[in-house]
């Protein structure tokens, strides 16, 4: 690695924590927007004034703006995310820490599966082009990109859930065995776990198999223009080695920046499905706790999903330098 | 959702943009023809498009029914969960109180679903048009100004764009439908505030190589203001580059308005078919099969976004030839 890269990733990542500084503070703002008193779903009507004066004083609602601003950059610096309102006794770092891992569960498992079927769908389609499979296989994925991820979720749900009763509708597994889970390990080792993950998993990978299988197939066009991959033709190499050594080892490239950005936007973006399958993650406690009024956990959800999506974005722009002499340390890294 | 990747499928294609000459207005209209002319596709999402245009506009003359208002049978009680005309046994309205007329039958509370859903389509085009505008214009502004400039200006507004990328989309938009008064409007603003920075990065890197071609040089030469260059000579060629993300950003703001709506954060006044399937979902249609409530507005959204999809790529193909198909 050189310097000059070196410097391009510290560059990079100054970056990203200025980008976040400003995400965190726009949060701020926002959430002084909030039409009611923070603290409406939590001040009871039978409560004296003194009473809620506390309970501002508590939560630090009583100070000036400004100081609250900073109170609340040094807490988030201490990883201090507040209590919830709606859930007694709990912080919301406890309530965040619980969702985290299915919400992780769910958008790697959907994530592979679509990429793994993305690239190789891909390279098929691009083998194939102008044939009637090709034309049938790209609708299809732009179908599955326009339907709603939702009311895919809904429509399987209605047949192997409801219809056929072959799998749950809803959550991570029954209450029973959900106690009996004391660690994740002993979660991710639970026959049960996965049932429940089944649907869920192939609802999103159904919608992300889309982008893959048409920027790979774009992509192996691209690269089967080039010489080298002429070249390999005339030295007598089998059709698919070529596809498969030459030609789709360079298009994967992008394919890979995209699986990383795709991290990030999935754990923001899965709200809708863990809304319809009530699975227990980031989305789902965002959705109620917006509803609810509880704004301390809204916003620390919000605030951790623009973390993971920062953090992969920068990671996506230190791979593609990485990997693609063309960019190195120059600034051309932002023509993206 | 993925969308923030952009269906555009790739970034490399963009170095690769045809250019056209001639003047400002007849470039457009030729890019634009061709696209239609020659994709079949782009011309079907058109049509789809125009046919969902009419359902809206004329929706109370087609609409049999109010979509909002119960409806209620000879007794006064509501006509629930009645199944469409042609699946309904026959004979049961009548014992029932009611002529079943019912192209889709009606929801839980007895509102006819048929209505609802030819209502639906004004909600989803006037999102997805008027959000696609603003990403469209937004994003074009600033790439121009970016691309040109250079300099602080190309630092700011890039920067910027910076942490709209960093803004988790959908919870963006939950938040600030939930703290405004609800309205489509809601969707509208959060979608321009933060889509913008696709079309604006893309066209900023056109723009960098547009401004160095001869052309350019010799309006300043002949003493045009940066103004004047930047909208009357620089503008007219990345146009088509705003249409195709304007097509794509159609797409997007009918699936993300779907998407609040059915999360539960749309105004329960408007009808609008992610609104319907929040409220199939939350009555428990799923589990009754209820598959003539389920079925026909996912299939509507489905349609549009395709529509919008056809054009984005109808113009792709015109705009970065090496994608055509072999």
């Amino acid at each position: 690695m050189s310097r000059g890269v070196a410097y391009y990733i510290l560059g990079r990542f100054l970056q990203s924590v200025m980008v976040l500084w400003i995400i965190v503070t726009l949060l701020f703002l926002l959430f002084r927007l909030a039409p009611s008193n923070p603290l409406a779903s939590y001040i009871d009507t039978t409560f004296t004034k003194q009473q809620e004066a506390a309970l501002l004083a508590r939560f630090g609602l009583d100070k000036p703006l400004g100081e609250q601003y900073i109170i609340y950059l040094v807490n988030l610096l201490k990883l201090d995310l507040g209590d919830t309102f709606s859930y007694s006794g709990k912080t919301v770092l406890d309530i965040l820490g619980a969702d985290l891992p299915n919400t992780i569960y769910l958008t790697l498992t959907s994530l592979l599966l679509a990429y793994a079927v993305g690239v190789l769908g891909g390279i098929v389609m691009a083998a194939m082009r102008g044939s009637m499979i090709e034309r049938v296989g790209t609708t299809f994925t732009l179908m599955t990109r326009a339907a709603p991820q939702f009311w895919v979720g809904m429509l399987l749900l209605t047949f192997f859930a409801f219809q056929w009763k072959l799998l749950p509708s809803s959550g991570i597994g029954p209450p029973m065995v959900r106690y009996r889970w004391e660690t994740e390990w002993d979660k991710l080792m639970s026959p049960v776990f996965w049932r429940h993950m089944i649907l869920p998993t192939f609802t999103l990978a159904l919608y992300l198999h889309g982008l893959p299988l048409l920027l790979m197939r774009s992509n192996m066009l691209e690269v089967l223009d080039q010489d080298y991959v002429t070249m390999s033709r005339l030295a007598g190499y089998s059709e698919w080695r070529v596809m498969i050594q030459t030609a789709a080892r360079n298009a994967m490239l992008p394919v890979l920046t995209a699986l990383t950005l795709g991290i990030g936007y999935s754990i923001g973006g899965n709200v809708v499905i863990e809304h319809v399958f009530s699975w227990p993650g980031l989305g789902r406690t965002l959705v109620r706790a917006v509803q609810q009024a509880d704004y301390p956990l809204a916003q620390g959800a919000f605030f951790l999903i623009a973390v993971i999506i920062v953090f992969m974005n920068f990671i996506a722009d230190i791979l593609y330098s990485l990997l693609d002499p063309r960019v190195g340390a120059s600034a051309q890294a932002q023509v993206s | 959702m993925q969308q923030e990747a952009s269906a555009r499928g790739e970034p490399a294609g963009v170095a690769t943009m045809q250019f056209r000459q001639g003047s400002a207005i007849r470039q457009l209209w030729e890019t634009n023809l061709e696209v239609f002319q020659r994709d079949r596709m782009a011309l079907f999402g058109l049509c789809i498009f125009a046919v969902f245009a009419i359902v809206a506009i004329f929706a109370p003359q087609i609409a049999p029914n109010n979509p909002l208002t119960p409806l209620k049978n000879n007794e006064g009680d509501w006509i629930k969960d009645a199944m469409p005309y042609w699946l309904a046994e026959p004979g049961e309205d009548e014992a029932e109180g009611y002529t079943n007329t019912f192209l889709l039958g009606t929801t839980n509370i007895g509102r006819d679903i048929y209505s609802q859903l030819i209502h639906g389509s004004r909600s989803a085009l006037l999102v997805g048009f008027s959000a696609a505008a603003a990403v469209a214009v937004i994003g074009t502004v600033v790439g121009l100004l970016a691309g040109y400039y250079g300099g602080w200006v190309d630092a700011i507004l890039m920067r910027a764009a910076d942490v709209a990328f960093g803004i988790p989309f959908i919870p963006f938009i939950i938040v600030v439908s939930a703290f405004l008064d609800p309205s489509i409007w809601n969707v509208v603003v959060a979608m321009a505030v933060l889509l913008w920075r696709d079309t604006g990065r893309v066209i900023r890197s056109q723009v960098l190589v547009i401004k160095e071609q001869a052309f350019v040089s010799a309006a300043r030469v002949s003493g045009a203001s940066n103004l004047r260059i930047i909208f009357v000579y620089i503008a007219p060629s990345i146009l088509p580059l705003s249409f195709l993300y304007g097509s794509f950003a159609i797409a997007w703001a009918i699936l993300t308005e779907a998407s609040v709506s059915f999360l539960g954060f749309s105004d329960p006044e408007t009808i609008s078919w992610g609104f319907m399937l929040q409220d199939a979902f939350n009555s428990l249609a799923l589990s009754r099969e209820a598959f003539y409530w389920i079925v026909p507005p996912g299939l509507c959204i489905m349609l549009t976004v395709m529509a919008g999809f056809f054009i984005g790529r109808g113009y792709e193909e015109v705009l970065f030839p090496r994608l055509r198909r072999m």
